[in-house]
């Protein structure tokens, strides 16, 4: 064997290809391939492929009732989808033009809200009409044929060879022996990785800079304000009620850790009221507020039912007891929902005393707890 | 086709001349006869996977024209929009430009609940393909990395679905970001870190859309589109598996040609399953949006729930008792990092694992190319359906509090409910399968071995009443039949082994003469009609018959 190439061509001799493609061409010539029926030469080429056609049930006689029959169905059918199609194209189009209008106003007719669902009912029914078309054409005019492909496992000698090219290309490359490549590269594959996943290192930010997590916008007298913005005095709400309250700091309503529940207890609920250890004070009189912000997910929790005190978050059935200080009492919320320390200003407004004492909402690995 | 003798076989219409020209240039006319003479068999249950792809084509299409208009963005803009109701409420620019899709794009509200109906088709699809896969032991040597490169697609199509569910920004998306907000904070050590990557700091921020955004329409579907690549390249280069059958082995495939009729079968499912989503998508609303406002941390409606697929997160969320665990030094590992962390991760690890434990139990390490029938595997099949009573008690307890309103059950009841029925009814569902499966097993070998119950009562000469069955093949001199099991279907009712005579074609008029198709009957070697013509013998019931047959379930 020589690594020197002789063949014509590479020394400027006639270069012409080789006698066909090898294989089946060596076989069978364009004569005799010629002189095959086309039925034959299909035949031919899926053994090649592996498969054998075992048994071949006909279609429908050409020119029987049966045909004619199933062809009539199968028109029939990408008619009405045709139809349907164009059904659509008339909806979408004419809406607005011969049609009344598509668009949605509060006062506007039955066209507006019948739109979409036309659309999608036209749509629909045109392509499960092309479906049921091609399907019924599979079943009622094809030929069923029953084929058999050999399935094969891998080869023996393709693997032995390929196997030898690539250890011969590995061994080549010497990278068994020459250490220092081999630990270079090594070397050089960490460096790389890390370098080329660095700049993602502009994602990283400390959540403990400054507290976010266990702060809110309330502080010594900040205003309890509704959503509207309009502050609150104590004799605003029926005992038994409960509102949503923002600090009064501006965007302080849509914030997501400040939503407070303000509420006023009914005589029975102060009589039985069992506030935490060291938050005895933190209401006013027979109101209390507690942050809305679930300590288990941080959904706010809004269903409060006043005959048993409860309040229940909407998202996981966590309950909380507002007599007992917004003590979870069922479902899967382990923390008290946080206690807003109230007060009143000179303007006999709601205030707050300071922020809540501890993290509102969700808890998480370094939260402190109190 | 006549053919003029110039060269032999060179192309002489105009079409043969132009592939002719094609082939010269790209030489495709080997690959494509292998491609246009693949095998494929037939089944129903083949057609899942296909569905759930047909549908991710809708989800690329439907997605791709919601891009068009979807702005996602968290700058707070003041809707002015045709929807009435809403005007002049601030809202992001995200929510705004999702209610401008549903009220002033022409056809886009369709196109919004094609694209929701179509995700929620899709997953479905996944989890019923990968049932199909489980059951039938498809998942065994050599397709273990199908098997996993499947498990990793369902879990990006649930990503998908959950980043997706975020970005209109309305009261219920935003809850939902709230609570996986909460989930990543709830990461032990890493928790809050993670979340101020994810978020840029505290929730919401303003970044998280938009990167919500990027991940649900560039990278997760980039993935997915190059792994259902492999997992079809795969499946071409392993073949596909087979029910066992007539002529079926572990070396063959028996079934349709790619050209034509698989091809035109599976182009019309892929029709069927593209007009069933567009008919759902503009007929059934899905996610009206404008119903729930925009998100407002402070608000939230009763019986928020995200999409089915996530249902089975909720239902955890809300099962998992209130077991903080606290550590010295002030740390906390929360208890909702159980339900929505570990329990998912268990669940997919053990799932994705499957395929090698069984192999380690059962010592099974051979290519196995037919496929079982659930009955003939209890163990597995058992499993799986512990795993499903699993799943599905989790799916309906995150519904619990509909349920509970709607059946006037005690919420706290329904959560009880629950927590007990996770720990006792797998273990039921384990038992109770187990049985059925023996019980199906042993009909089938008292079938082949007894013969068919014809219905047909005889009354013996001494007295004695007895019912005539049909072996289903050659008997030994006790009448018992001599068929083994072959993991296929054993025909249980005559009809099954041409015990009736074929309906006349037509349907208001017959098409065909029933003179002539009882004639045709009786030539043919099978069925009533050839027996009765050759003679009444016996219980007058057909004597040739039933090998196991094609699976029909």
């Amino acid at each position: 064997m020589t690594t020197h190439d002789t063949r014509p061509g590479s020394t400027g001799g006639a270069d012409t290809a080789g006698p066909l493609h090898g294989g089946p061409d060596d076989e069978y010539t364009p004569e005799q391939l010629a002189a095959m029926p086309r039925e034959d030469l299909d035949r031919l080429g899926a053994r090649y492929d592996g498969v054998e056609v075992l048994h071949v049930e006909p279609g429908p006689e050409p020119g029987s009732a049966l045909e004619r029959r199933y062809v009539r169905q199968i028109g029939a059918v990408f008619a009405l989808a045709g139809l349907a199609a164009f059904g659509f194209v008339v909806v979408y189009l004419g809406s607005g033009w011969f049609l009344p209008d598509w668009e949605w106003t509060i006062d506007s007719g039955t066209w507006s809200t019948l739109f979409t669902p036309l659309l999608g009912a036209l749509m629909g029914l045109s392509l499960i009409l092309v479906g049921l078309g091609m399907v019924l054409y599979a079943r009622k005019l094809l030929p069923h044929e029953t084929a058999v492909q050999d399935k094969h496992d891998g080869s023996h000698f393709d693997r032995v060879t390929t196997g030898a090219t690539l250890v011969g290309g590995l061994h080549n490359s010497g990278l068994a022996r020459r250490k220092l490549i081999t630990r270079s590269l090594a070397f050089m594959g960490g460096g790389l990785g890390l370098m080329l996943l660095l700049p993602l290192g502009g994602m990283i930010k400390n959540p403990n800079t400054g507290n976010p997590l266990g702060r809110t916008s309330w502080a010594e007298g900040v205003r309890l304000l509704r959503d509207d913005g309009t502050p609150i005095r104590p004799g605003d709400q029926v005992a038994g009620s409960l509102e949503t309250v923002f600090p009064a700091v501006p965007g302080g309503n849509r914030q997501a850790d400040a939503a407070t529940m303000l509420i006023r207890l009914r005589p029975e609920q102060v009589a039985e009221s069992d506030p935490r250890a060291g938050q005895a004070d933190f209401g006013y009189g027979d109101y209390v507020a507690y942050s809305k912000i679930c300590t288990h997910a941080g959904c706010p929790v809004s269903l409060y039912e006043q005959e048993t005190s409860r309040i229940l978050c909407p998202c996981h059935q966590s309950q909380f007891d507002v007599t007992q200080g917004a003590k979870p009492v069922f479902g899967p919320a382990t923390r008290s929902l946080p206690q807003l320390p109230l007060a009143v200003d000179d303007e006999g407004y709601f205030v707050a005393r300071s922020d809540y004492i501890e993290a509102v909402g969700p808890t998480y690995w370094n939260r402190e707890r109190i | 086709m006549a053919r003029t003798a110039t060269a032999p076989g060179a192309p002489t219409t105009r079409l043969g001349k132009a592939a002719h020209e094609i082939d010269d240039r790209l030489i495709v006319a080997g690959p494509l006869r292998r491609t246009l003479n693949k095998v494929f068999p037939d089944h129903w249950s083949f057609l899942l996977g296909e569905i759930a792809m047909y549908a991710f084509i809708v989800l690329l299409l439907s997605g791709t024209y919601l891009t068009f208009f979807f702005d996602p963005s968290m700058r707070e803009v003041t809707y002015e929009g045709s929807y009435a109701p809403l005007r002049g409420v601030e809202m992001s620019a995200a929510y705004d430009s999702a209610l401008d899709l549903s009220f002033d794009v022409r056809g886009g509200l369709f196109m919004r609940q094609v694209h929701h109906w179509a995700a929620l088709l899709f997953v479905a699809a996944i989890i019923v393909h990968l049932l199909r896969i489980f059951f039938t032991g498809a998942f065994r040597r050599p397709r273990e990395t199908n098997w996993l490169i499947g498990v990793t697609l369902m879990v990006l199509a649930l990503l998908e679905g959950a980043t997706g569910y975020t970005l209109p920004d309305d009261l219920l998306s935003g809850t939902g970001l709230r609570i996986i907000s909460a989930i990543i904070l709830a990461i032990p050590v890493l928790g809050t870190w993670a979340h101020f990557a994810v978020f840029g700091g505290d929730f919401p921020g303003e970044l998280i859309i938009g990167r919500f955004y990027i991940v649900h329409v560039l990278l997760i579907p980039a993935i997915l589109l190059a792994l259902i690549a492999v997992h079809l390249l795969i499946l071409v280069k392993q073949k596909h598996t087979q029910f066992p059958g007539p002529g079926r082995t572990e070396h063959n495939v028996v079934g349709n040609r790619l050209f034509p009729t698989f091809a035109a079968k599976a182009g019309g499912l892929f029709f069927i399953v593209f007009g069933v989503i567009a008919a759902l998508g503009g007929l059934v609303q899905i996610n009206p949006i404008w119903l729930w406002g925009p998100y407002n941390p402070a608000q939230v409606s009763a019986a928020s729930q995200p999409d089915w697929y996530i249902m089975f997160l909720d239902g955890s969320t809300r099962l998992f008792p209130a077991w903080d665990i606290n550590l010295p030094g002030n740390y906390t590992i929360p208890a909702l990092f159980w339900p929505t962390l570990v329990l998912p991760g268990i669940l997919f690890t053990l799932l994705a694992l499957y395929p090698m434990i069984e192999r380690k139990l059962t010592g099974d390490t051979a290519s196995h190319h037919l496929l079982q029938r659930p009955r003939d595997v209890p163990v597995r099949t058992s499993l799986g359906a512990m795993a499903l009573t699993f799943y599905l008690l989790l799916i309906i307890s995150g519904g619990n509090d509909v349920l509970a309103d709607k059946f006037s059950i005690s919420l706290n009841a329904m959560t009880w409910v629950g927590r007990l029925g996770l720990i006792v009814l797998p273990p039921l569902a384990y038992a109770f399968t187990y049985r059925v499966c023996l019980g199906l097993q042993k009909h089938d070998r008292e079938v082949l071995e007894h013969g068919i119950e014809t219905g047909v009562i005889r009354r013996l000469p001494h007295g004695e009443f007895i019912e005539v069955h049909q072996p289903l093949g050659p008997v030994d001199e006790h009448g018992h039949g001599q068929l083994a099991y072959g993991g296929a279907p054993v025909p249980k009712r005559m009809n099954q082994i041409g015990g009736a005579r074929r309906a006349i074609r037509g349907f208001f008029t017959p098409i065909e003469e029933p003179a002539q198709v009882e004639l045709e009957q009786q030539r043919e070697e099978r069925g009533v009609a050839s027996a009765e013509a050759r003679e009444l013998t016996g219980s007058g019931r057909p004597s040739e018959g039933g090998k196991p047959q094609e699976p029909r379930d």
